[in-house]
């Protein structure tokens, strides 16, 4: 099976966000694989050892996502390619990012595509289901199971905490969900491998487009932090008063009971 | 040509979701002139549902009514939304952000070439969207800047218009042949829903690993029950196995804003309170007076939930009484 994983650079989710000059200061910031394409990466090794074939790790990104890349390749993985976009696009958006991954999927054969449901820093879970609509394959997001049978997929959906219980056929675009399944820390031998496995970087240039080809279609104009909350009030007194004074204050002040 | 807002509507069991209503009050903020057409999908007699949303604003409704479409597919839906869409050119779309409206809208601004901003939880004059960021750490502020104003809203952030009866419009229903659908559902089993949605909850029971067991979070249903809210959880108490991973709320998990949010033996991690630290009114219940929760919160009540709890219920429901 030809299976390809579509991976983002996310901030560490311990990282604080600061902004200046009206964006998200990344200088300082450890970056870490995306939480969900984590799920991506563990369930493309799984159903690559049971079906055989091959796992793709492919990342929008810039120079720095290598390390990401290299820790797919780590987990298992055997290729990675890197489609560098910093010397090109300043503003790219999800419509951008969609197009450059159809035209690099162009002249792929492929039997399954793997994605994050949700990056957990721009939050827009787009990429995936354009992409799939681009190359008119189906695709279910929000996967926690999956199972391949030939060219029929049987695939358990979480929407809004119930489960959707699907088939489908490949080719086939999912995006993974928590609960999908575990996935692993990359081994000390895996890390030694992954040096050697091959990590190809190309441009858009190499995939026959320019900028004007994949111009975004939204504009961020503006990036601010939530203001600060004030420190609460910690009530005092027997539980009994405690809870009294809650709900007196949930009632008259807030007026949300 | 005048501008004509398309809302895509969603129904769940048979009713227009709340967040359908808060559509219609966001197209409206893009466009007070505009025209704004509701669109149900679904199959059997749904015709009938058409009429609250012009209750709720609009100002006609088309709907599309197949077999095929008695689930959700993003086959099925999306033939049926670009039918309507080719026949009556809107100039925006709006649709919740919910399961399906994140699973529908990117394929359509696919079709459409367009661009798309999703989880809106404000619209500012002249086309400004705000939408949190880094799991509502952050905010950011967007425009579209070439094609249609398409959008996703997140629910209980834009208010519904009042309800006003008395509207009338016209309601009709379009042919749409939904064929060679690649994704078929073989069943759906009914899990969370049994309650209140998490995503739409006015207010949220939370617990975390202070709850101790699945045995523990009892209490915390029965609190929420009385509140009419949901219940939902720390990645803590999803990792120790007490509840389902449906209910996680934070940087992974979901990002919620009800009105009240109740955080009970949940110490506070940054990356559970990316996921609720938007809430309108928190109040946190814990052991352990350091907790980082008691930051963000704006009640605090130090002690045992098991004790606090059962308390809690009690004088709500002496509150809810008197009402």
């Amino acid at each position: 099976m030809n299976i390809y994983v579509l991976l983002k650079k996310t901030f560490d989710t311990e990282e604080k966000i600061t902004v200046s000059g009206g964006r998200i200061e990344d200088d300082s910031a450890e970056f870490i694989i995306n939480p969900y394409d984590e799920y991506a990466v563990e369930e493309a090794i799984v159903q690559r050892d049971e079906h055989g074939g091959e796992v793709t790790v492919v990342t929008v990104g810039d120079e720095e996502s290598e390390k990401q890349l290299r820790t797919a390749l780590a987990m298992g993985a055997d290729k990675a390619v890197l489609i560098n976009t910093e010397e090109d696009i300043e503003n790219g958006d999800q419509y951008t990012t969609a197009k450059i991954l159809e035209a690099f999927f162009e002249d792929k054969e492929v039997d399954l595509i793997l994605a994050g449901n949700v990056a957990i820093d721009e939050a827009s879970g787009q990429v995936g289901p354009r992409l799939a609509a681009l190359l008119d394959i189906p695709y279910v997001s929000t996967i926690t199971s999956l199972k391949i049978d030939d060219d029929t997929a049987s695939i358990e959906k979480d929407v809004e905490g119930d489960v959707e219980i699907i088939e489908t056929s490949l080719p086939l675009l999912v995006t993974c969900q928590q609960g999908l399944n575990e996935p692993r820390y990359p081994s000390l031998p895996g890390i030694m491998k992954a040096k050697k496995k091959p990590l190809e970087e190309i441009e858009i240039d190499d995939l026959d487009l320019d900028e004007d080809d994949v111009e975004a279609k939204t504009k961020t104009v503006e990036v601010y932090l939530p203001p600060e909350k004030e420190a609460g009030k910690i009530l005092e007194g027997e539980p009994a008063d405690q809870v009294k004074e809650l709900v007196s204050l949930l009632k008259n002040e807030k007026k949300v009971l | 040509m005048s501008d004509k807002i398309l809302v895509i509507g969603e129904l769940r069991d048979d009713e227009v979701r709340n967040v359908s209503y808060e559509a219609i009050a966001a197209a409206k903020k893009i466009d007070h002139n505009a025209e704004i057409v509701g669109l149900l999908i679904g199959s059997g007699d749904i015709e009938s549902q058409g009429q609250s949303l012009i209750a709720y604003g609009a100002d006609r409704v088309i709907v599309v009514s197949h077999d095929n479409l008695k689930t959700y597919t993003s086959e099925g839906y999306g033939q049926a939304v670009m039918e309507v869409v080719n026949n009556e050119s809107p100039t925006g779309i709006v649709m919740g952000h919910t399961s399906i409206g994140k699973d529908l809208t990117p394929k359509i601004a696919s079709k459409l070439n367009t661009g798309l901003v999703s989880d809106v939880v404000d619209i500012e004059d002249d086309g400004v969207f705000v939408r949190p960021i880094y799991s509502g750490k952050a905010f950011e502020k967007k425009v579209i800047t070439d094609g249609i104003t398409f959008i996703t809203i997140r629910p209980n952030n834009i208010p519904a218009l009042e309800k006003d009866g008395s509207r009338s419009g016209e309601v009709s229903s379009v042919d749409v042949n939904i064929t060679d659908l690649r994704t078929v559902i073989k069943d759906v089993i009914r899990k969370a829903s049994e309650g209140v949605d998490l995503s739409e909850a006015n207010v949220i029971v939370a617990g975390g690993r202070g709850v101790k067991s699945a045995d523990g979070f009892k209490p915390l249903y029965e609190l929420a029950e009385v509140l009419g809210g949901a219940v939902g959880a720390s990645r803590g108490a999803c990792d120790a196995d007490y509840c389902d991973y449906a209910l996680q709320i934070g940087q992974t998990g979901k990002v919620v804003t009800p009105d009240l949010y109740i955080a009970v033996g949940i110490s506070g991690a940054i990356q559970h309170l990316a996921g609720m630290s938007n809430s309108k009114v928190i109040v946190a219940i814990n052991k352990d007076p350091e907790s980082n929760i008691f930051n963000v919160a704006d009640y605090g009540i130090v002690g045992d939930l098991f004790e606090v709890i059962p308390l809690l219920i009690e004088e709500i429901k002496k509150v809810k009484v008197t009402v």
